[in-house]
C-alpha cells in the first residue's frame, strides 16, 4: 500500500478480537490532513475498540494501522497524536489543577528529569486559552463540571501540538452549551489544520463540522458517506440505499438500541 | 527531651524516622493517586516471606525482605497487566501468601514469633549502624527518582491510556512505582514495621489533599506530614514509653483527622461568606 506522510490514519483490514471473540471484522478507515471525521454507532458496535487499536492501546488481530505513513508499531512522533479519553476518567485519586493536567500533555517534548521550559508554559497556557479556561488554570480538576473537565482534555492533547485529535465521545454527558462551545473550539481548530477523528453517539451541534461519517454495526463498516446520509438529531441512523429506516418503536429492535 | 540526643540508639532511630518519613510519602502519593493505596500492605506482607527466608538462611533480613518484596510487586504488575485477575484479587492473593509464607518458613528456622514481632511493628531501637546506611541509600534513591520522575510518573497515574498513547512506556514506570513501593517497605521495616508501613505511604497523602488542589503542593505536603509523623512518633514514643510504629501512624492519622477538620470548616465558611446569589447568577 503507497504511504503518504502527510496522512494522519490509514487503517486497512483491522480486525480485534477480545476474550476471543471478534469485535472489529475488517475495519477500513482513513483520515486526511484536514479532515473531520466522525466515528458513529451503537453502543457495543466497536467504535471506540478501533480507536483504541488504531492508537495501540489494544492490540490487533490483523490488518495494518499508518500514522503519518508509519507503521503504528515503529512511530514513535507520539506528539502528533493528541489522545482524548473519556471524560470518566478525568479525575485521580490526588487532586490535580488544570494546569497540571494540561502540562502533561507536554512530555513528548519534555527530557526525563528536566524542568518544563518557557515553550512548555507557553503551549500550556496557549491551550488552556484556547479551551476557555483561563481563569481556572490553579483550579482543581474535581472543582470543574464535566463539561470543562472535557476541555481540559482537549487542552491536554492541544498542549502537544497534535496535528491528528482522536476524540472518544467528547459529547457524552455534556450539556448543549458545552456541545456549542466544544463545536466552535473544533471548528476552529480544523480551520487551522488539524484532522479529527471523533467517535460519538450523537453528532448535535457538530454535525456542520463533519466532511465524512463512518457508521459501524456490530464491528463491521455500515455506512461511510456525508453527514447527510446519516439522519436522526439525537441518535445516529442510517438511510440503507433509499429504504426509509423503520421505526424502532415498532420492531423494538432498532440498530441503534 | 534533648537527653534523648545522648542515646545512640535514638539518634539512629531518628535519623531513620527522617529517611522513612519522607520516602514513603514520595512514592505513596502516586500509589493513591492511581487507587493502588493497598497496594503497600500487599507487598508488605510478600517481605515478611523475604524476612523468614533471611531467619532461615542466616543471610541479612533487610537483603532477603528487598529481593522477595521487589520481586512480589513485579508480580503484582505483571498479573494486573496481562492476568485475568483483578488488582484487589491478585492483592488478596499476596496478602494471605506473604503471611502464611512469613510465619511457616519462621517456624521452620526454629525462631520464635517475638523475632517476627520486630518486622511486623517496627524496632526502630534496635537499628545497626550498617542497616542505617543501608536505609539511607535506599532511601535516597527512592526520593530522588520519585521526585525527579514525577512528571512522568504523574502521567501515568493520572490516566494511563492517554500516557500510553502519547509515547510514555507505561510498562517500565508501572513496574518502577511497584518496585519503589516495595523497596521503601523494606526501608520502613525496621522504623514502622510491615504491618504499618502502608499506613506512612497513604495517610500522610489522605492528610495533604484535604489541604490542597494541585498534585505538586499534595506531594510535598504529604512528604513534610510524614517527615513530622515520624519523627514526632519516635520522640513521643521515647517520652510516653510506647512502640514507635503505632506512634508514628496515629499521629499521621491525627494530623488527618485535625487536616479534614479544617477543610470542612473553610469550605462551611467560605460558603457562608459567599452564598449563592440567584440575582448574580450563580446557578
Amino acid at each position: 500500500m503507497t504511504t503518504d506522510p502527510q496522512q494522519p490514519l490509514k487503517a486497512r483490514g483491522v480486525s480485534v478480537a477480545l476474550d476471543g471473540r471478534p469485535v472489529l471484522r475488517q475495519v477500513d478507515l482513513d483520515v486526511s490532513a484536514g479532515e473531520f471525521v466522525a466515528l458513529l454507532g451503537a453502543n457495543g458496535s466497536g467504535k471506540s475498540t478501533f480507536v483504541r487499536a488504531a492508537t495501540g492501546l489494544i492490540p490487533r488481530s490483523a490488518g495494518t494501522v499508518e500514522l503519518f505513513g508509519t507503521p503504528l508499531d515503529r512511530f514513535h512522533d507520539r506528539h502528533r497524536i493528541g489522545y482524548v479519553p473519556q471524560r470518566s476518567r478525568a479525575v485521580a485519586g490526588v487532586p490535580a489543577t488544570v494546569h497540571e493536567v494540561v502540562m502533561s500533555g507536554r512530555l513528548a517534548h519534555r527530557r526525563l528529569f528536566g524542568w518544563s521550559n518557557k515553550a512548555d508554559a507557553a503551549a500550556v497556557d496557549g491551550a488552556i486559552a484556547r479551551v476557555g479556561l483561563p481563569d481556572r488554570t490553579r483550579s482543581s480538576l474535581s472543582e470543574l463540571s464535566g463539561g470543562q473537565q472535557q476541555r481540559v482534555l482537549i487542552a491536554r492533547a492541544l498542549a502537544s501540538e497534535a496535528e491528528l485529535l482522536v476524540m472518544d465521545e467528547p459529547t457524552a454527558g455534556v450539556d448543549h452549551d458545552n456541545q456549542e462551545s466544544l463545536a466552535e473550539l473544533l471548528g476552529g481548530l480544523v480551520h487551522e489544520g488539524s484532522s479529527v477523528l471523533l467517535v460519538a453517539h450523537e453528532l448535535g451541534p457538530l454535525r456542520p463540522l463533519i466532511d465524512r461519517a463512518v457508521v459501524l454495526r456490530d464491528g463491521e463498516v455500515a455506512y461511510e458517506g456525508p453527514c447527510e446520509g446519516v439522519v436522526g438529531e439525537d441518535h445516529a441512523h442510517v438511510h440503507t440505499h433509499g429504504v426509509p429506516p423503520t421505526p424502532e418503536g415498532l420492531t423494538g429492535e432498532g440498530v441503534w438500541r | 527531651m534533648i537527653e534523648l540526643l545522648d542515646y545512640d540508639f535514638m539518634r539512629r532511630a531518628l535519623v531513620a524516622a527522617v529517611f522513612t518519613g519522607l520516602a514513603a510519602p514520595a512514592i505513596g502519593t502516586f500509589l493513591v493517586q492511581r487507587r493502588l493505596a493497598l497496594l503497600g500492605d500487599g507487598i508488605g506482607h510478600v517481605a515478611l516471606t523475604g524476612v523468614a527466608l533471611g531467619l532461615l538462611t542466616g543471610v541479612a533480613p533487610v537483603l532477603t525482605a528487598v529481593v522477595v518484596a521487589v520481586l512480589g510487586a513485579v508480580v503484582i504488575e505483571l498479573l494486573r497487566m496481562f492476568g485475568r485477575t483483578s488488582g484487589d484479587v491478585a492483592l488478596a492473593i499476596l496478602f494471605y501468601g506473604g503471611l502464611a509464607g512469613g510465619v511457616l518458613l519462621t517456624d521452620l528456622a526454629d525462631e520464635s514469633a517475638s523475632v517476627l514481632n520486630n518486622y511486623l511493628f517496627g524496632s526502630i531501637t534496635t537499628i545497626s549502624d550498617g542497616d542505617l546506611t543501608v536505609v539511607a541509600i535506599l532511601a535516597v534513591i527512592v526520593i530522588a527518582l520519585a521526585v525527579g520522575l514525577s512528571p512522568q510518573l504523574f502521567a501515568l497515574c493520572q490516566d494511563e491510556e492517554h500516557a500510553r498513547v502519547s509515547g510514555v512506556p507505561v510498562r517500565v514506570y508501572s513496574i518502577l512505582i511497584a518496585v519503589l513501593a516495595a523497596v521503601t517497605i523494606t526501608v520502613a521495616m525496621r522504623t514502622v514495621g510491615l504491618l504499618l508501613v502502608s499506613a506512612l505511604m497513604v495517610v500522610p497523602v489522605a492528610a495533604a489533599q484535604q489541604l490542597t488542589r494541585s498534585f505538586r503542593a499534595t506531594h510535598a505536603a504529604a512528604m513534610a506530614i510524614g517527615l513530622f509523623a515520624a519523627l514526632g512518633g519516635v520522640v513521643s514514643s521515647y517520652e510516653i514509653d510506647t512502640q514507635p510504629g503505632p506512634t508514628i501512624v496515629l499521629l499521621a492519622l491525627t494530623v488527618f483527622a485535625v487536616a479534614a477538620l479544617l477543610a470542612t470548616t473553610t469550605r462551611r465558611l467560605r460558603s457562608r461568606r459567599h452564598p449563592v446569589d440567584f440575582a448574580r447568577g450563580d446557578i
